[in-house]
Order: C-alpha cells, then sequence, then structure tokens
C-alpha cells in the first residue's frame, strides 16, 4: 500500500515529455572556478571535464536528453576551442558513432555521447566495434532516463554493453564520472577494445564540487598495427571476435581489482547489499550513522565476480539496487550457482519492477521507514509542458487539422521533437510518436495498407536523423502520402542545437526524387492559414508522394539570437 | 550542519537563478552541496524543481528523501504544494502567492492559501509587489531568497556574496537591484 503511495506521489512530479534544454546556468557555475578556484559541475559536465583533461581529441553526439550537456560543455570550452577539439553536432548517433570509431582508428583519443535510445540509432556500429575493437581510447557514454522523464522508454544500457562483451564505467557521484573518463580511455587502450560509460537522469543533471587530475595530452596520429584489424570479413571477424572472448576474464579481473568497486563489511549478516553506481548513495542515505550490512558497491562491469562470490559466502539473501532493469539480479543465480541463495530486488517485487530508484524507494526496501510528509491536495493541478506561444508547429497544425477534416480519420503519424506535443489538447493532431523518422515510414506502411491520404509530421532535425532514407522509399514507390517537414531551423526540444538540415531540405528533396510540382514551402503564421490549408488540400488529394516544408524559425531561437545580436551591437 | 531544501516553480521564473546564489553561498561558507535539477520544461510553462543539499559533511544522494526537507521555498503558491510530502515536520513552507495560471484548470486560489495556512510554518508573500516597491521588479525571485534568507542555514553575507558572485557578470546595476530585493524580501519576513 505504502509502496504504491510513494510511487504516486514520486510519479506525480513527473510529466516528462522529450523535453531538456535550458541550462543557462552551466556557464554561471562554471565560471565558479575563475571565481573560488572550484569546479561545480553537473555529472555530465564532470564526464565532459574529464574527457579534456584525459587528453580527448574529439566527439561527436546528437542532442538528447539527459546527454546533451557533455556535447554542449566540450563545445563552450575555451580550452577545447583553442586546441581545436573536434565537437560540433552530428547527424545522429550512428554517424557519430562510426566518426569516433573512425578518431580511434586514426590512433586517437574520442567519445561519442547519445541517451539511451540513441544507441538503439546506433547499435549496428557499437556491436561491430566491438569486434574491431579500438586504436586510440574510444568511450562509448550514454545517458539513460529510467522513469522516462524525457523519453520514449527506459531501457538500460548496460544490457548493450553485456550483449557486446564490453567494460562498462557507471559512476555513483560526479567525482567518480570525473575519473572514470580517465580508467575508461587507459582500459580502453589496455585491451584496445571500446568501452561504455553510463549514466542516468539524476547524476547527468545535479551538481557537485570536482577535484580535477592533472591533465594528459592527446594521442599523435597512428594507424593500426594490423592493418585488417577494422575490416570485418567472416574470417577476420571469426579471429577477432575469438580475441574478444579471450579477454573477458581478464576484465572481469579488472572489476574485482577496480577501486570503483568496493566491498564494505558489515556486522549484521542477515542481508547482504549490492548497489549498483547512484544506489550505493541512497543506501548510505537511509544509514547516516553506518551500514549494518556488507555492501558490495559495483560501478565498474562485467560483474567482479570474486567479490560478488565473497558477498554469497558471508550473506544469504542478497538485495541487488540497480537503477535500470535488473541485469545483475537476474544474472546472480547463474553466476553464483546456489540454490540456497535468496536474491531480492526487483524480480521478485522487493523494489518495483520500473522506474528510477529513489533514497525512499531504497530505504523501504531496507527496511527503513519513510518520513512522509503533509499530502499533496487532491485539487493540485498537472502543469504539462506545452509549445510556446506564437509556435511555427501550431500553426501548420491548425491548418493541417482544417485541410485533414474531409477525410476524417486518424491518419497523421508524427514523430519526436517538440510538435509532438501536439498529441495533448487542445491540438489533439497526431497519432503516433515511435522513433525518430518513422513518421514517414509508418506513413507508407498505412497507405500501403490503404489509409489513404496518410500524413507524416516531423521536424527538420529528425528529418535529416532518420527520415530521409524513409522518404526515398516512399519516393521509390511514389506512395500516396503527403508528408510535411516542420521547419523551424534548429533542434527545437533538446534546447536550441544547430540542425543538420539548415539551408538544406529543398536541395534534399530534390535530390531524393520528390517531383517539383509536389515539393511545397509554406510559412506557417496565422494570416496564411487560408492559402496553407489550401496547399494541404491539395496535396492531401494527390495520389502520390508530396513534400511540403512549412518553415518558420522556432521562436525561442529567434529570441535568443536577437539579444545576441543586440548584446553584440552594445559591446564596445 | 545539514540543510536540505526544495526549490519550486515554473519555468521562467527564475528559481535555478536562487539555486545558484545559495550554491554560490555555500562554496563560500565551504559546505558541501549537491544540486539536483529538472531540465527543460523552463520553456514550456512546466513544473520546475531543484533539490538542494547543503552540509558540514560529504552529501550522498542526489535526491533529498521524502519528509526531510526543511524548506520549500516556491515562487509560485500552487507549485509550493506539489512537493508537501517531502517537507520534514518542523519544515517551512515560504512562497509567493502570486500565481502563474497557464493552465485551464487552475485551482481556486483560496484553497491553495488554505492550504498553505496549514502548515504549520508558512510565510506568504506577494513577491512581485515587494519587487516592485523595492525598484526591482524583475526581481520576485530573490525577494523570496530574501524572505527565505532566515531559513537556508547560511550567513545573509554569505547570500549577499553569491547575489554579487551570479548577477556580477550583468553589471552593477543588476548586482544592486537584486541586492535591494534580497534586503527587501528578508525585511518583509521579520
Ligand atoms: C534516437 C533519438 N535521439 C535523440 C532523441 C532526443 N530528441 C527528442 S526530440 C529531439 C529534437 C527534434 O528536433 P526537430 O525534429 O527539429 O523538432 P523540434 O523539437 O525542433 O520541433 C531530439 C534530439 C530521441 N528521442 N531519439
Amino acid at each position: 500500500m505504502r509502496q504504491i503511495y510513494l510511487k504516486t506521489i514520486v510519479g506525480k512530479k513527473n510529466y516528462g515529455y522529450f523535453c531538456d534544454g535550458q541550462h543557462n546556468l552551466g556557464c554561471l557555475f562554471n565560471s565558479i572556478k575563475e571565481i573560488m578556484g572550484q569546479l561545480v559541475l553537473l555529472g555530465a559536465e564532470a564526464i565532459a571535464q574529464g574527457a579534456l583533461d584525459a587528453g580527448m581529441s574529439g566527439i561527436y553526439a546528437y542532442p538528447g536528453t539527459p546527454s546533451t550537456e557533455i556535447t554542449e560543455y566540450v563545445q563552450r570550452n575555451k580550452y577545447a576551442r583553442d586546441n581545436g577539439i573536434r565537437s560540433s553536432w552530428s547527424a545522429n548517433e550512428k554517424t557519430a558513432l562510426e566518426s569516433a570509431l573512425g578518431m580511434s582508428y586514426a590512433g586517437k583519443k574520442s567519445m561519442v555521447c547519445m541517451k539511451h535510445v540513441g544507441l538503439n540509432v546506433a547499435a549496428d556500429g557499437f556491436l561491430n566495434s566491438a569486434i574491431t575493437g579500438a586504436g586510440g581510447g574510444f568511450i562509448v557514454t550514454v545517458a539513460d532516463d529510467p522513469s522516462m522523464h524525457s523519453s520514449q522508454n527506459e531501457q538500460d544500457s548496460r544490457f548493450y554493453a553485456d550483449f557486446a562483451l564490453l567494460p562498462v564505467f557507471e559512476p555513483s557521484s560526479q567525482q567518480e564520472a570525473y575519473d572514470m573518463v580517465f580508467s575508461a580511455f587507459t582500459l580502453s587502450e589496455k585491451f584496445g577494445i571500446p568501452v561504455m560509460m553510463r549514466i542516468t537522469t539524476r547524476l547527468s543533471h545535479s551538481r557537485a564540487s570536482i577535484t580535477t587530475l592533472s591533465p594528459r595530452s592527446q594521442n599523435a596520429l597512428k594507424l593500426p598495427e594490423d592493418p585488417r584489424q577494422f575490416v570485418l570479413l567472416p574470417s577476420i571477424a571469426r579471429k577477432r571476435y575469438k580475441m574478444l572472448l579471450g579477454i573477458q576474464n581478464q576484465l572481469i579481473t579488472e572489476s574485482d581489482k577496480s577501486g570503483y568497486n568496493s566491498f564494505e563489511p558489515g556486522t549484521d549478516h542477515s542481508l547482504g547489499i549490492i548497489a549498483c553506481g547512484i544506489a550505493c548513495n541512497y543506501v548510505k542515505e537511509n544509514f547516516p550513522g553506518g551500514l549494518p550490512y556488507p555492501m558490495l558497491k559495483i560501478c565498474q562491469y562485467p560483474a567482479p565476480e570474486e567479490l560478488i562470490r565473497k558477498m554469497a559466502v558471508e550473506c544469504k539473501t542478497i538485495l541487488v539496487l540497480e537503477e535500470g532493469y535488473p541485469l545483475l539480479e537476474s544474472k546472480l543465480k547463474g553466476l553464483l550457482n546456489n540454490t540456497n541463495l535468496t536474491i531480492k530486488g526487483r524480480l521478485d517485487g522487493t523494489l518495483p519492477r520500473d522506474g528510477e530508484l529513489t533514497p525512499d524507494i531504497v530505504g523501504l526496501a531496507l527496511g527503513c521507514k519513510v518520513a512522509l510528509g503533509p499530502d499533496i491536495p487532491e485539487f493540485l493541478a498537472n502543469r504539462p509542458p506545452s509549445m510556446c506561444k506564437g509556435c511555427g508547429h501550431i500553426d501548420t497544425f491548425l491548418a493541417l487539422k482544417e485541410a485533414i477534416s474531409e477525410f476524417g480519420g486518424d491518419r497523421t503519424f508524427s514523430d519526436i521533437g517538440c510538435y509532438t506535443l501536439a498529441a495533448l489538447p487542445p491540438l489533439d493532431a497526431v497519432n503516433s510518436c515511435v522513433d525518430m523518422g518513422a513518421s514517414i515510414t509508418m506513413a507508407k506502411g498505412a497507405a500501403d495498407a490503404g489509409l489513404i491520404p496518410a500524413v507524416a509530421f516531423i521536424g527538420d532535425s529528425t528529418f535529416t536523423h532518420s527520415g530521409m532514407t524513409g522518404l526515398l522509399d516512399a519516393i521509390n514507390e511514389d506512395s500516396p502520402i503527403t508528408v510535411i517537414i516542420s521547419d523551424n531551423e534548429t533542434t527545437g526540444m533538446t534546447g536550441g542545437q544547430t540542425s543538420a538540415a539548415f539551408g538544406k531540405l529543398e536541395g534534399i528533396c530534390r535530390g531524393l526524387g520528390v517531383p517539383e510540382e509536389h515539393l511545397k514551402i509554406i510559412t506557417p503564421l496565422k494570416k496564411n492559414q487560408e492559402p496553407n490549408v489550401d496547399v494541404i488540400s491539395r496535396e492531401l488529394k494527390h495520389p502520390g508522394i508530396s513534400v511540403i516544408i512549412s518553415r518558420r524559425e522556432c521562436i525561442q531561437t529567434a529570441i535568443k539570437r536577437k539579444k545576441e545580436e543586440k548584446s553584440r551591437k552594445t559591446e564596445p | 550542519m545539514k540543510t536540505d531544501i526544495i526549490l519550486a516553480g515554473v519555468g521562467g521564473q527564475g528559481i535555478l537563478t536562487i539555486a545558484a546564489v545559495i550554491g554560490f553561498a555555500s562554496l563560500h561558507e565551504k559546505l558541501f552541496i549537491k544540486q539536483s535539477e529538472v531540465h527543460g520544461m523552463s520553456q514550456r510553462g512546466g513544473a520546475v524543481q531543484s533539490h538542494l543539499r547543503i552540509s558540514s559533511d560529504p552529501v550522498s544522494s542526489d535526491l533529498i528523501p521524502l519528509g526531510r526537507a526543511s524548506l520549500i521555498l516556491s515562487v509560485e503558491p500552487m507549485e509550493a504544494l506539489r512537493y508537501l510530502p517531502y517537507l520534514s515536520k518542523d519544515g517551512w513552507v515560504i512562497t509567493s502567492v502570486v500565481p502563474f495560471v497557464n493552465i485551464s484548470d487552475y485551482p481556486d486560489m483560496t484553497m491553495i492559501e488554505n492550504s498553505i495556512i496549514k502548515i504549520a510554518n508558512h510565510i506568504l508573500l506577494d513577491a512581485e509587489k515587494v519587487a516592485k516597491e523595492c525598484g526591482s521588479p524583475k526581481s520576485s525571485n530573490i525577494v523570496m531568497l530574501g524572505a527565505a534568507s532566515g531559513h537556508v542555514d547560511l550567513s545573509f553575507e554569505a547570500l549577499r556574496k553569491g547575489v554579487e558572485m551570479v548577477f556580477g557578470r550583468k553589471g552593477q546595476d543588476m548586482v544592486d537591484a537584486n541586492l535591494r530585493a534580497l534586503d527587501a524580501g528578508k525585511t518583509f519576513s521579520r
């Protein structure tokens, strides 16, 4: 009962909706260093600073909460700019990962960053990079979002690393996030493999003071000793895969010896705790006077088997605390090969099966009392995020709604971006949001099934991320779909990063083969409602492919740009 | 010493600026801090909150446990109520009474005020009015911080230093306006 209540209140504050963005305070806190000689950094920023200090030559990324701040930190960092550290945005996570791998091939230290679902997009490159191995240190940083504060799902990236047979560092503090980048580059170069850094929303978006290490230099250009290392022809891939399998035991030994994994003895052996990543903070929070139970803190994987066996010898009941899916929990029985053990965690209901951990959820699992404050009054209203007043997406939707009304039915496939908020009232205008680019391909499939016309509604950045290839499919079959690219000339949802599509949309559409007479450009403004409805109506009736680019600058970007222009004018 | 503060408001109301001032002030007093924030809704009129933990010892959890916050400092009355389960038994709710109405089902103000008054330790103030009266109409958020200054376990001098650090790069006028707001808030709650 109480647990359910806890979950609902804890859940009540989350209306996340693919939001991200404004962290103008980042710059402010970053300036503390100049003022007070201290660095106070978000977990995400600590990784970025760690990478710069550890001699990284380039960072590659596509924005996505809660990973965006890593790359943005490097982009505004003076040392990075002065030293030519490569940091601009990539078109998507796959291109980012492959570029970072290329930099590693050339012997330099590189990092690729993404949110968890971005790793799905980059998964082919990621899994195969485990077989090619790395040259210069190569870190794949993935920020997971348990509780889905701003995501479509809460997948746990550690599974990908486990699947790829690669090590993972999962920091429990901002300081570890910083330090681990050094360790990850070292481990990557020692074994010649990619290494994953995994963080979750809470650490990524929480600040604390950091002590820095003495900087390391960048690597010189250096080609692989074996010129075929990266050629995954079956005969070579088989050998490389055996090599990867061959180092697994050494990687486990690395974890057992790692300073990030530690066994803290306890006096009460009725329970042993295995806490991964930030979960160990929540345990400590509940026992300010010291923990009676033995605790194994795990922040480096593959799981440290020696330490886990030690725990199983000391305690017959083990509680596993993981910020994410029950990865270790489900492996534990097999790993220990001991049926006399009781394993508690997310699978047996000791902890909720979904959602992020909190100090309270962990406290309850440990039998601690939760000192709930007063109830939230019943009348409290939610305050869901909405599209900004004056946003061009709104005018585009209003025109689409009017034009589509004669066909009726739910036939608007949308995508991921600010415009997804049109799924909520008052617009109620979209019927899908699945993964980046899916609007065009789902509309095509639905049209193939007979839902004609079908509409795809996609943003400019999402279009160049993953929409272009689907459009090519639709063009090749002249599918009866109308694709609306709502072009606000920025990557709005994640805070207004430059869009790879900027200035290129017409050229891309023409080049892919959209017929000139069905490539339309409109300006989404209230005063244009009538002509815009007209254009959309006509294209909806066209029994083949059409693309309508509806273009007006994001009003947030416009405000920012005008402010910057003004301050540039007033500066002497 | 250990103080856990929940900062609440709506995107754009400047709660992260309050967090920054307190953060600087704590560092000035050589304390440990952890400050977790919800990013993103700021431009979209969503609820925004920040957990701010200040302590003389290292802080473990980035999140404040339920029932442990000694202060809920809110720039918006309904948002103050959203985090009540985090409030400790003798904790304070200090909030502006100026509602930010960007939703159609915003509750009745008297119900909101009644719920706040039910909390033993509370301070309600019209931060906009106080900000205007002290000649710093844009500094309602810092007025609120001033009103809460007696409950954050930091010296007023440190908070003033924090204001100077946060607004310093925007010029002395901005620093002065916000110091006035800080003083006015403090005077109100005295
Ligand atoms: C694979 C993947 N990468 C990144 C994201 C994070 N993300 C959500 S919306 C968005 C921006 C979309 O930009 P755009 O299509 O231009 O639309 P806008 O928000 O500007 O309206 C991003 C990067 C995601 N959800 N999935």
